[in-house]
């Protein structure tokens, strides 16, 4: 029971101390996992992070399952998950109640219209980053080169994203088909 | 009630195909912003700096908002839950049964095709999303906010610069939303 609490406690420190998700929650989680409590090694967190990427969901919601249920079986990895999401829940009911009763304000409307202009610039930025991600390869010597394959996949899908009324999950299930028949196909050499 | 248990299904399905954190959730809440009437487009943008802006990951605090929007507080709590199940299903599955999940050859295929898909997918969101927010159409013509716009382009410009890029996005906000008032966008 106390080994539960605690890992509740911990994710949810790591839930409200974490600011943007993902990526940028990996050195809260070394602190809180690895150097404060020492409950599994850098080489585990590493492994359950990498998992938590490659697998359906947010990553940090998949990193706090992996790294309850090494701990303490599945009630741990259901802990661990909720001890995580408990402070955005909390948080963001609070933001959104007082910001209902703030969008009558006329200072308020215009803040509201410029932060949108800032999160079409952020956006923008993000799909970016990401395309710089996942559409190069490294070459022997580490240089980054456009992958075009990669470069090819994400242009059908953005054809079928944006032109057709094709559901976001077929888009995504069309793309694993045709990275499983690649692999075949080129025997593994594009992997 | 047939609300929430659409909100439910909704979030699941995010949840299990919404792959890479949470910018990946972004195109599912463009599709329900676009089939339901919970939310609209424009309400999207102002959850999504919300959502960058305060603590924890940004697809629970999207899915909070999302909820919360549709169904007040119940709504925020039943949503967030039916983002994570999924994950909770799969990697339990995965930690229990499968040893060396990342490098399974079919695992790596998979993700081979997806991960350029995801980007497109995003991709395509964020256009959608700058086309409502940042232009508006009267009588067929599409006229552009001008003030809008060139917030957004120098925002993207001053991104580029390699001290900048570790701001917080909040910083972000911040400055747009006093840019917002100042010149009363």
């Amino acid at each position: 029971m106390v080994e539960l609490w605690n890992l509740y406690v911990a994710f949810f420190r790591i839930g409200i101390l974490t600011f943007g998700g993902g990526l940028t929650m990996l050195p809260m989680l070394k602190y809180e996992l690895v150097e404060k409590r020492n409950w599994i090694t850098e080489d585990v967190l590493l492994d359950c992070y990498a998992i938590g990427q490659c697998t359906p969901g947010i990553i940090a919601v998949n990193t706090a399952t992996f790294v309850g249920y090494k701990r303490k079986g599945v009630l741990g990895g259901i802990v661990a998950t909720l001890g995580m999401a408990t402070p955005s829940i909390l948080i963001i009911t609070v933001v959104a109640m007082f910001l209902e009763a703030m969008m009558s304000y006329a200072i308020v409307q215009h803040a509201i219209m410029g932060i949108r202009g800032g999160v079409c610039g952020l956006m923008l930025n993000t799909v970016y980053t990401l395309a710089q991600k996942s559409l190069t390869k490294k070459d022997p010597e580490g240089k980054l080169h456009l992958d075009k394959i990669c470069v090819a996949i994400c242009a059908a899908a953005f054809v079928l994203a944006f032109f057709t009324p094709i559901p976001t999950v077929l888009i995504i299930v069309i793309a694993a088909v045709v990275g499983v028949i690649l692999d075949k196909v080129t025997g593994g050499a594009a992997a | 009630m047939s609300q929430a248990f659409l909100l439910i299904f909704e979030f699941f399905k995010t949840g299990l195909f919404a792959i890479g954190g949470g910018p990946a959730t972004i195109p599912f809440l463009m599709d329900m912003a676009k089939k339901y009437p919970w939310f609209t487009m424009h309400e999207l943008s102002s959850m999504i700096a919300i959502s960058e802006s305060t603590p924890g990951p940004i697809g629970l605090n999207m899915a909070t908002y999302a909820g919360f929007r549709t169904l007040g507080t119940f709504g925020g709590i039943v949503s967030t839950l039916a983002l994570v199940l999924p994950s909770i299903i799969v990697i339990l599955i995965i930690a229990k049964f499968l040893d060396g999940f990342q490098e399974n050859r079919i695992v790596q295929a998979v993700f081979k095709g997806i991960r350029p898909a995801v980007t497109a997918l995003i991709a395509a969101a964020v256009i959608d999303m700058i086309r409502v927010t940042l232009f508006t159409e009267e009588a067929g013509k599409v006229i552009p906010q001008y003030k809008g716009c060139i917030l957004c382009v120098v925002i993207f410009a001053l991104l580029q610069w390699k001290k900048l890029k570790k701001l917080h996005p909040a910083v972000w906000f911040l400055a747009a939303a006093v840019v917002g008032v100042v010149f009363r966008f």
